[in-house]
């Protein structure tokens, strides 16, 4: 069976070795993290956590059921990425001198990225987008020569108007 | 004890703590950053302190305590190494879901990371290994923090939490205030189980031709020995229990197959793999009870009962997933399938009853005298279990007396059998018989030990000498790592590697137990056995050790060998069950 990409939104308290415990669990039971984030929410006792996770699904619900089991974990909901927004950062510098400088600022345009910095023979460039969007900037800014690339984890949201975190600052876990 | 806030130290409040929530006896050991503690624990009028001599028995001990009684126990020791070495027991009640608290010192919190004296990141060391676990940073945190962790660790599927206390912690003052409000968002373990589940399980209990009730230790952490038995005696289904549950339900019951597993009897391993339904309560589809598990019980649907939702489905799929406590959900059950026979919904089990019977007639428990003029380990467990009687609680190490223990002694009532099931802890029995004894103290206990196991831990005598806790050691003494050996004599050609003790020659059980103040008795005769037990059970002022000199030769069986499937189940060596074109 193939292995599918799967993007868990984590509600869990904002307490001290909470990460540690929940990157910890995907380890102990064999599951290999592809991506991570980590912010606070509108409540300032809760943190969210998106993790993408390449499982099959019976795992993915062992996981699942392990994760909810963690004592600071408030919540789990999977989002579906066709009704969800999921976007990633990054930050790339590329080679840019004047003969080539013109071509790498088409490409941001192309792509709705900017420039944020310039130097004589470089320019650094922040884009947001889908993990294909940016995998696609990638490969076109490549020929101009990539000098240095950091990327965030993924965040990510469900569409329409309802919230995952609702209006109670205290959260029950869902079972 | 509930009052106004009043102005304490965070030794003092933790005390108060203990106290509060009940706690009667804390076993450890005192050291740097947990001295602060011990100066109130002096003066405390319902906490016991009993001063063990290892930390890990002190863990042990407070497994003990906590199986036999159903309270929670509780275990202290220092920061580093004394917290290091509570890593095996809370292990150990982590896999056999023990509930437990472990109270730890750390380094002051401004040491914290800097590699101080006697310091280890325990909370880190031990997040795999327990329920959940703390790291208190404020003095003010430190009633509802052990509130919080008693808490934890008794409800739901019970657990260990460890609760880590800067020595700066303790000593700073703070308001003491009980009871403390819980703050645990995100903890919510369901008991109640769903109607609809329960009903469709019922629908398919009164419809099987070949149940069997799987029954595991969630059963008796639930406390549902007393509803097991009416859901029993309601549908005439077979029993069998795990050796986490042996116990659950009589050992003399005519419905009660024994236990299942790679040391099995026939008639249960059978039972399960022949069944059309597997009514599963609290308990797990282990691997020692599944054999291979694509080939376990491969005509059965399952109904799969259980406090912990992550168990359910884990190893084996279920047709009936029951998310509840275990006594709810059988209480549940007796009713519904009770309104199903009302109603003249009952499937014949008579048929499945004759096969059961006659597996079990031509395959029972037993084993073979030894031919060389040693005594039979199986004999002494047989007469320790018959002089001692179902009201005794029985604590074993990990190896082939363990397997005999669980086979050989008939086990009536539930928390008499008190062993390490998940973890598989050798060494577990002398301590865990010392807290088990600590909390029965009305209870004969015997601990039935190996000689491998027995070298793992005995130093607890000592605590049970001084402290007055009169337990019974069975030293089953056959000069040997005995299950290794065994495997070693199947699976290696005999080669007997690195398992042979010599421990009939060294140590001298009988000097050692009278060096540690204990009563230290000797038998290596078959015609001695009923007088040295009688002997040791009338000694009631000091523990007991008695050395059973036995063979080395004795095999456990029935044996399912490891990773092959349980049909391929020998009832004795190289005597495979044979089945007749009748049986189903």
């Amino acid at each position: 069976m193939a292995l599918t990409r799967h993007t868990l939104s984590v509600l869990v308290e904002d307490k001290p070795g909470v990460l540690a415990r929940v990157a910890a669990l995907f380890s102990r039971r064999g599951f290999n993290i592809e991506s991570l984030a980590v912010g606070p929410t509108e409540h300032p006792t809760v943190s969210r956590m998106t993790i993408v996770v390449a499982v099959e699904d019976l795992p993915l619900e062992q996981v699942t059921k392990q994760l909810n089991k963690l004592v600071n974990v408030l919540k789990i909901v999977e989002l579906d990425p066709d009704s969800s927004v999921q976007r990633e950062l990054m930050l790339v510098k590329v080679k840019a001198d004047l003969s080539s400088r013109s071509h790498v600022l088409e490409t941001v345009q192309l792509f709705r990225a900017k420039v944020v910095d310039v130097a004589s023979d470089a320019v650094t460039i922040e884009a947001t987008g889908t993990t294909d969007k940016l995998a696609a900037l990638i490969r076109v800014l490549e020929p101009f020569g990539i000098r240095e690339l950091v990327q965030s984890g993924m965040v990510a949201v469900g569409r329409g108007s309802r919230s995952m975190t609702g209006a109670e600052p205290r959260l029950r876990s869902i079972s | 004890m509930d009052g106004q806030p009043e102005s304490l130290t965070g030794a003092q409040s933790l005390v108060r703590s203990l106290e509060s929530v009940g706690a009667e006896v804390v076993f450890g050991i005192p050291g740097g950053a947990i001295l602060p503690a011990y100066d109130p624990l002096f003066d405390s009028k319902t906490v016991r302190h009993i001063l063990v001599r290892h930390e890990q028995g002190g863990g042990h001990a407070a497994e003990g305590y906590a199986q036999a009684t159903g309270k929670v126990g509780v275990c202290m020791a220092t920061s580093g190494p004394g917290a290091t070495n509570l890593v095996t027991p809370i292990a150990d009640a982590y896999m056999d879901s023990v509930p437990l608290v472990a109270i730890t010192g750390q380094v002051p919190s401004g040491s914290i990371g800097t590699d101080a004296f006697q310091e280890a990141d325990i909370v880190g060391i031990t997040m795999p290994i327990t329920k959940h676990n703390f790291l208190v940073q404020h003095v003010e945190d430190i009633p509802r923090t052990i509130a919080e962790a008693f808490h934890l660790a008794s409800t739901g599927r019970p657990g260990p939490v460890l609760v880590d206390l800067p020595k700066d912690i303790l000593q700073a003052r703070g308001t003491f205030s009980w009871p403390p409000q819980l703050d645990l968002p995100g903890y919510h373990p369901t008991t109640k189980p769903h109607a609809k589940q329960i009903r469709e399980a019922a629908r398919m209990i009164a419809a099987a031709k070949r149940p069997v009730l799987y029954v595991g230790g969630g059963v008796l952490k639930a406390r549902a020995a007393a509803e097991l038995h009416v859901l029993a005696e309601l549908t005439g289904i077979p029993v069998v229990t795990t050796l986490m549950a042996r116990g659950a339900f009589p050992d003399s019951h005519p419905q009660h197959l024994g236990m299942p597993g790679m040391h099995g009897t026939v008639a249960a391993v059978t039972a399960l793999q022949k069944s059309d339904l597997l009514i599963c309560l609290g308990a797990r589809f282990d691997d020692r009870v599944t054999g291979k598990l694509d080939t376990f019980a491969p005509g059965a649907a399952v109904i799969h009962a259980d406090i912990d939702p992550a168990e359910i489905g884990k190893n084996r799929a279920a047709d009936v997933p029951i998310v509840g406590d275990c006594r709810e959900t059988i209480a549940d059950l007796v009713v519904a399938i009770g309104d199903l026979y009302d109603a003249g919904t009952r499937a014949d089990i008579t048929g499945w009853w004759r096969s059961l019977d006659d597996w079990r007639e031509r395959y029972p428990l037993g084993y073979a005298e030894p031919t060389d003029g040693s005594l039979a380990p199986q004999h002494v467990v047989t007469r320790i279990g018959q002089i001692a009687g179902p009201d005794a609680i029985y604590v074993s190490g990990v190896g082939q007396h363990q397997m005999w223990a669980s086979q050989f002694i008939s086990y009536e009532n539930p928390y008499t059998w008190l062993n390490s099931g998940g973890a598989g802890t050798m060494g577990y029995a002398v301590p865990a018989a010392m807290g088990a004894k600590v909390g029965r103290p009305d209870a004969t206990v015997w601990a039935i030990d190996g000689d491998g196991c027995f070298q793992m831990t005995n130093q607890e005598l000592v605590t049970c000498a001084i402290e007055g806790i009169p337990i019974k050691v069975a030293i089953i003494n056959n000069g040997n790592l005995g299950m290794v050996r065994q495997w070693q004599t199947l699976f290696y050609d005999s080669r007997y590697s690195n398992t042979k003790l010599q421990s009939k020659r060294v140590p001298d059980f009988v000097k050692l137990a009278e060096a540690m103040g204990c009563v230290g008795l000797r038998c290596d005769a078959k015609g001695d056995v009923d007088a040295t037990i009688e002997k040791a059970m009338a000694i009631d002022d000091a523990p007991v050790v008695v050395d059973f000199v036995v063979g080395e030769d004795a095999m456990v069986w029935p044996m399912v060998p490891a990773g092959t499937s349980n049909d391929e189940i020998l009832a004795a060596r190289d005597t495979r069950p044979v089945w007749d074109a009748n049986d189903v």
